[in-house]
């Protein structure tokens, strides 16, 4: 370790494992040992590791319903205030009354669906704080290759339980292949 | 007699329990994840592209090129280019929306739909039928838009406030089309990003030069396959998956109401909504195995797109071209059933009318010729299940071309009746939508992963575990 980097505060510790199984009983003991702020990284999301990290359900599900109710009421809003109320008009000889309503129900349909894609489309990504173009572990070259082959478990320094070398020892406790303490870039 | 009946159906039950124990693998043995990462990744990082991909992209550009000057002289004289008259309106370019709608719904149907029923064998084609639905949408929505006879003025179609006193009828299915054509096409394109995201970022973290790993870095968003980013993704997947189902099916249902909603005998039917989302998938299917075929062999995916993904494939397009052959035969019991002259004459009429032809080619290649794929030979050989497919495309055009032109051209005033007769124009826009749609798809093979990468790891992984 030079000396610029002692200086420097460490931004986490990364410990590399061979296999995503591996992975999954070495996150079941950091939380276990009751870490906040760490984070497994894989190729491809691994069945059960939100139990074996202790995350709860994803809440974007409520998200989403919020958004398509949203669009519902955008349609509902959108065909029946000008067509029904404010100018209840025959057009295509098609008369203003109970009967038709089923006429505007494709379009209700539609924005339904489409404004719940909205939210689901913008909100995996806010909940997932991205787009952010920039994160220190990309600092970590091996990292690279999370994206391919490579399965890491992250403990940041923010968790209160954090120590340079406990958490070092820890994780090579854990059986991992490569165990790095890194540092934030700036 | 009966005991040995009894034993021969025991030693089959577990004979066949065997051979559910150790499914067809769906990747073959030897694939790593490193592997599988190497060679769909190459594809696009290397650079370095098959003879056919340049033979195919430069003959779908020519036809590009063409479709623009077709579009260009639409503008300045109009419609009249086209072989279109009263009775016959609508013409080729309703029947090219139709065709070009119904393929793009086998790429939802590959990825939403199979992915709710836990097919598996899904995840190496469903990249690939995504694009497609994508460039056949926009293929398909090119040409209503062209049929407004001014164009430029498209934006009528939507609801807006404007001084015009201009509003749209909510209860008429050429609206409903307009939001169910542009809702597909934007859910689409969030299915098929967000799909992307992981396998732009293997791009990324494996490109050389610079260039490409800014553009792959911006377009990844800064994905680090977190837990907790996979916790989110994999429930906006699974719901934009279940937002799609219902919608794909609501499309051409709309589509088909633009018909059905209609008293123009043979269209006035309510078999249309089923029948249409059958005839879609058909043809979808038909569309991604006509470009898997050629893509596969040219670039080695066999490892990744199996014999098995190939017999699947032709098991869906020979199930649902049953559907559609059952709804001709519905749809000449109904007109029989009706008792009404106007409808009965209108089934006559396709069979033995000035359009008897094309009715005739349509059974052939369309219900005849697919019946191949009761044969596993036909399903599981390339060749024999390439040309299935183009059969079936062309049929499923035909199929439009009847129902749009051969139902307009005699209705209930024979007075009124005329022969609608395509000219050059209608042809070089028909063909150059074929061009437009090949070369966006070898653009997309060329600049991105045309399989989806995390998602054969994940299928790897699954197999590393059945085999442990």
């Amino acid at each position: 370790m030079t000396a610029a980097a002692a200086r420097r505060q460490s931004f986490a510790v990364v410990a590399e494992f061979g296999s995503a199984a591996e992975l999954y009983h070495a996150a079941e003991r950091v939380r276990d040992a009751g870490y906040r702020f760490w984070d497994v990284h894989s190729p491809f999301p691994i069945h059960g590791m939100n139990k074996a990290m202790g995350l709860g359900k994803s809440p974007l599900g409520y998200i989403i319903f919020c958004g398509g109710l949203t669009g519902f009421l955008t349609a509902v809003g959108l065909e029946f205030i000008p067509s029904s109320i404010l100018y209840p008009l025959i057009v295509h000889g098609k008369p203003v009354d109970f009967f038709t309503v089923p006429a505007f129900f494709p379009i209700m349909f539609e924005l339904t669906i489409l404004f719940s894609a909205f939210t689901a489309f913008f909100g995996v990504f806010i909940l997932n704080r991205l787009p952010r173009l920039h994160h220190p572990l990309f600092d970590y070259l091996p990292f690279r290759r999370v994206t391919n082959d490579a399965f890491f478990l992250v403990i940041e320094s923010g968790d209160p339980k954090y120590s340079e070398t406990g958490t070092r020892d820890f994780l090579q406790g854990l059986g991992s292949k490569e165990v790095k303490v890194i540092y934030a870039n700036d | 007699m009966i005991i040995s009946e009894q034993t021969q159906a025991k030693e089959e039950t577990r004979a066949r329990a065997e051979r559910d124990e150790r499914p067809e693998p769906l990747v073959r043995p030897g694939e790593t994840f490193r592997s599988v990462t190497d060679k769909i990744g190459g594809i696009v990082l290397a650079g370095r592209h098959p003879l056919g991909w340049w033979i195919s992209f430069g003959i779908a550009f020519l036809l590009v090129m063409g479709l623009f000057y077709a579009i260009a002289v639409l503008l300045a004289i109009g419609v009249g280019i086209w072989g279109i008259n009263i009775p016959v309106a609508w013409g080729f370019a309703i029947t090219n929306f139709v065709w070009w709608i119904g393929i793009g719904h086998a790429g939802t149907l590959i990825s939403a739909i199979l992915l709710l029923l836990f097919q598996k064998w899904r995840n190496s084609i469903n990249r690939l039928a995504e694009a497609m639905t994508l460039f056949a949408v926009a293929c398909a929505a090119m040409f209503p838009l062209l049929h407004l006879g001014r164009p430029w003025a498209f934006f009528w179609l939507l609801p807006y406030p404007n001084g015009m006193e201009l509003w749209p009828q909510f209860r008429s299915a050429l609206v409903w089309d307009v939001f169910a054509v542009s809702t597909y096409f934007t859910v689409s394109v969030f299915f098929w990003y967000t799909g992307l995201v992981p396998d732009v970022a293997t791009l990324r973290d494996r490109a050389k030069n610079r260039f490409s790993q800014v553009i792959f870095g911006i377009m990844a968003l800064g994905w680090r396959g977190s837990a907790n980013h996979w916790r989110n993704y994999e429930s906006a997947y699974l719901l934009l998956a279940g937002l799609s189902t219902p919608l794909v099916l609501s499309v051409h249902s709309v589509v088909s109401f633009d018909f059905s909603t209609a008293i123009v005998p043979g269209w006035h039917s309510t078999i249309f909504p089923p029948y249409f989302v059958a005839g879609a998938v058909y043809s979808g299917f038909a569309m991604v195995l006509n470009i898997m075929i050629p893509l596969r062999k040219w670039y080695g995916l066999e490892s990744v797109v199996t014999e098995k993904h190939l017999d699947n494939m032709g098991k869906v397009m020979l199930v649902t071209g049953l559907i559609v052959a059952y709804g001709y035969i519905f749809d000449m019991f109904t007109a029989w059933y009706s008792g009404d002259a106007a409808e009965q004459y209108s089934v006559v009429n396709r069979a033995i009318g000035p359009y008897a032809p094309v009715f005739w080619l349509l059974m052939l290649v369309n219900v005849v010729l697919p019946q191949s794929l009761w044969w596993p030979y036909v399903r599981k050989n390339p060749v024999p299940l390439f040309f299935a497919a183009l059969s079936i495309n062309l049929g499923m055009w035909l199929e439009r071309f009847v129902i749009v032109v051969v139902s307009l051209h005699r209705d209930f005033v024979p007075s009124s009746w005329r022969m609608f007769i395509p000219t050059g124009w209608d042809w070089l826009t028909l063909f150059g939508s074929l061009g437009l749609f090949f070369a966006l798809i070898f653009l997309f093979v060329r600049f991105l992963p045309m399989v989806s990468i995390f998602e054969v790891r994940e299928l790897i992984a699954e197999e590393k575990e059945g085999a442990a």
